[in-house]
């Protein structure tokens, strides 16, 4: 199935480009694991009072961040809001550095001076981290009309909550990015609640059809399949790389957690959660195909969540010990020194 | 009777132009919204149409005349055969008084002899060659050499390309740089600022400009907490080499919502560098330093300096030092600081003190932040006595700033308390008296000169 210009779609199962192999199969799940157990072991620290502020979790949504970075390459670009540290982990970015960011430490990726919601790597090419709901979708549009200009043969994955999709600047960066064929890809990370409110109560119509009046194609793909991420995916980028402009993508997915540490999220049901968790969860699914079709064994995953756990932990001490930063640290990065 | 066609203006701040081009000859038949006229300006040309109908019974002003004044009239339009001579020549002053209330340097070039009075300084040296140009075309050449020696340097805004910019300061950009270069966006603020900051995130170093700075309200979200604080949250990795540009503060006659100065707003801002350049050659040298700063820098300019012309270094390495003040006329009596249009009030009113005696330093502040303590420290250190001129208004503005810093460095060496000349605190009224009520005169700085200076 083809994405055509002036057309959204709801999409079914789409069409795999080809089947990842195996070797990706078990790195799927490696990765989204590692989020997984990277968010419940931030949640512990946010619990014993070792991160603070403002922390939130990617629990439930790892399949949209690895199904989409399994289709790029080094050269395109990554920015999401602030719920980022599952972004970060999927860019290659090293799970210490994100941790010890968390704790405010000077080994965290921003020198302890951006925390949770503002953390970066120009090597990995990740722009944020942004706090402010929607800043970074015209900026995501801006790097993509930076890798345009520069002729790089990147794009850049621009990540939004279905929150996000109803600021103003949302569709002022639409527009712009279609009328000038912009290489970006508008990935809206539906997880159903903008913070406290269900998308029914702040949305009118699909939210993967608000590009079309622009000529942006859209689609919705279940998030919560990593599969199914990836192939969506894999047909949006060849479209963007083919110099068509932008293209949307709506990830139907969910959060198990609230929306921040310090949500009880009592705007649902435990029982909508239950649901979610048994039912529809990317890793136990992943888990259970790569069993089913012989791909791995449990023996051979439990290899897998024993070097995860290792990872994490090991980013835990890091960022517990790494020193705080230097109080000279307050009067350095407000300028660049010319 | 026959009616006399006067001279128009095109815009809020034009005093005068040339007519190009007539394309009627006396003695043709004129219906209303016949063209009978083309006009130029230094931003546009435009076209005369008649509102009176009858026959063109003579042209009073040729084609290619220059600075024609505003209302002056050009033709006469009555019944054919009726005397020409027989029109009454309206009173200029009373059917334009907007003329009168425009600030003072509005209607008079730059005091030029300040230059000559100012104490020698390191940049002296540019100064040996010169040329007169305008701010506007000023302006443009910085944008055209720094975007010459460096492919990554853009300019977006509304109007920027094919109108060749609102006020005319990209004039020819898009001709020599393309349309890859020299991008016109929607009306879009919010949005283009912020793919503007995108853009330097990703390694390009964009010049926005803003048909006006009221307009960066809109996208005042991603010029502070996108451009100015990225690089602290990132620990240092995050450089965002970005200009915004536009005019700031009061034009003539446009109204409250036209008509702010955002010096003290930008300047709050760590992470962010706010330059505002009163002549032609602070504008060259300061837009260039701006673009080549690996920082976001907000350049606030003035629309009615646009037209004024300076003298400007014709040295191609010309450039200014951001965070430096200029002394632009040395004094003894009492320091004035000053930034923007207000240098020329400062200018002006030093002229008027000199003959009662008084003499007064000026400063230019050139940069809002960082600024230049030590040279302002420094002259009150001689002078004892400051003066701060700005259009802002007075609550929490760069005329506080200087009190808080003769508190915190100048204690001990003053003889009078600070005096701020400001915007009267209020919303920028329309009407052409209220207008000059509101805005800070050369007469208002005169005035508090002496109150410091404790004279009458």
């Amino acid at each position: 199935m083809a994405v055509t210009k002036r057309r959204t779609t709801r999409s079914a199962a789409p069409e795999a480009p080809t089947l990842p192999s195996k070797e990706d199969l078990v790195r799927y799940y490696r990765e989204m694991l590692l989020i997984r157990r990277f968010e419940e072991k931030a949640g512990q620290l946010y619990g014993m009072g070792l991160i603070g502020g403002f922390c939130h979790l990617y629990i439930g949504q790892e399949a949209v961040v690895v199904g989409i970075q399994s289709c790029m390459t080094p050269a395109d670009s990554v920015i999401t809001s602030y719920r980022d540290h599952g972004h970060m982990l999927a860019c290659g970015m090293e799970a210490r550095g994100v941790m010890a960011e968390l704790t405010g430490r000077a080994g965290g990726y921003s020198k302890g001076k951006g925390g949770s919601m503002h953390m970066f790597s120009r090597e990995k090419k990740f722009y944020g981290g942004h706090g402010i709901v929607a800043a970074q979708v015209p900026i995501g549009a801006g790097l993509g009309f930076a890798h345009k200009y520069l002729n790089n043969g990147g794009f850049n994955a621009c990540y939004m909550g279905d929150g996000a999709i109803n600021q103003g600047q949302v569709y002022e960066t639409f527009n712009m990015a279609a009328l000038w064929k912009l290489p970006t890809l508008f990935v809206i990370e539906n997880n159903k609640y903008a913070m406290g409110t269900a998308q029914a109560r702040a949305s009118a119509g699909e939210l993967f059809e608000r590009g079309s009046a622009y000529g942006i194609p859209g689609k919705q793909v279940n998030g919560m399949d990593v599969l199914e991420v990836r192939a969506a995916a894999h047909e949006a980028i060849e479209y963007i790389r083919a110099g068509n402009g932008p293209v949307i993508l709506e990830m139907q997915t969910y959060r198990y957690r609230g929306h921040s540490m310090s949500d009880p999220a009592k705007y649902r049901t435990k029982e909508e959660v239950n649901k979610m968790r048994s039912e529809s969860d990317p890793i136990d699914n992943l888990k259970k195909l790569l069993l089913e079709q012989g791909y791995a064994d449990e023996e051979s995953l439990k290899i897998v969540d024993r070097e995860v756990k290792d990872i994490v932990t090991e980013a835990a001490d890091f960022a517990t010990t790494s020193p705080e930063p230097d109080p000279s640290e307050l009067w350095t990065d407000v300028l660049v020194e010319a | 009777m026959p009616v006399q066609v006067l001279m128009p203006a095109l815009s809020p701040t034009m005093t005068e132009g040339k007519l190009a081009k007539w394309l009627k000859k006396e003695g043709d038949t004129v219906k209303s919204g016949d063209v009978l006229a083309e006009i130029e300006t230094d931003k546009a040309t435009m076209e005369v149409e008649a509102v009176d109908e009858g026959t063109l019974l003579k042209i009073l002003v040729p084609e290619g005349t220059e600075n024609v004044a505003v209302n002056t009239p050009i033709a006469s339009i009555g019944e054919e055969g009726e005397s020409a001579d027989a029109a009454p020549a309206p009173a200029p002053v009373a059917a334009k008084p907007a003329e009168t209330a425009a600030p003072a340097p509005a209607a008079a070039p730059a005091p030029v002899p300040a230059q000559a009075k100012s104490p020698a300084s390191d940049e002296d040296r540019f100064f040996k060659e010169v040329k007169t140009q305008t701010v506007r075309e000023a302006l443009r050449d910085a944008m055209a050499e720094e975007m010459r020696g460096d492919e990554t340097v853009l300019l977006m805004g509304e109007e920027v390309a094919e109108y060749q910019g609102a006020y005319k300061i990209s004039q020819g950009l898009l001709q020599e740089f393309g349309a890859k270069r020299v991008i016109d966006t929607p009306i879009t603020e919010h949005g283009f600022t912020g793919l503007a900051v995108g853009a330097a995130f990703g390694g390009l170093r964009p010049i926005v400009e803003f048909m006006t700075m009221n307009f960066s309200m809109q996208a005042i979200d991603h010029i502070i907490n996108s451009a100015a604080k990225t690089l602290y949250m990132s620990g240092g990795q995050m450089g965002c080499p970005i200009v915004f540009r536009g005019p700031n503060g009061a034009a003539a006659r446009v109204g409250a919502q036209h008509s702010q100065c955002y010096a003290s707003w930008y300047a709050h801002v760590p992470g962010l560098k706010v330059l505002a350049p009163y002549s032609a050659a602070d504008a060259k040298g300061l837009l260039r330093a701006a673009i080549r700063d690996p920082n976001p820098v907000v350049f606030l300019e003035n629309e009615i300096l646009y037209g004024h012309s300076f003298d400007v270094p014709t040295d191609p390495d010309f450039i200014l030092p951001i965070g430096k003040a200029k002394i632009e006329r040395a004094g003894t009596d009492v320091t004035i600081v000053a930034y923007s249009i207000c240098v020329g009030h400062a200018l002006a009113a030093a002229e008027k003190l000199a003959a009662e005696g008084i003499s007064a330093e000026v400063i230019n502040l050139r940069s809002i932040r960082p600024l230049d303590v030590d040279t302002i420290v420094e002259s009150v250190k001689k002078t004892n006595r400051l003066v701060s001129v700005e259009e802002s208004w007075p609550f929490a503005g760069i005329g506080s700033e200087m009190a808080a810093v003769m508190m915190e460095h100048a204690f001990d060496y003053l003889d009078a308390p600070v005096v701020r000349v400001c915007a009267k605190d209020v919303p920028l009224p329309y009407a052409a008296n209220l207008e000059k009520l509101a805005l800070p005169q050369p007469d208002d700085v005169v005035a508090a000169v002496k109150s410091v200076t404790y004279r009458k």
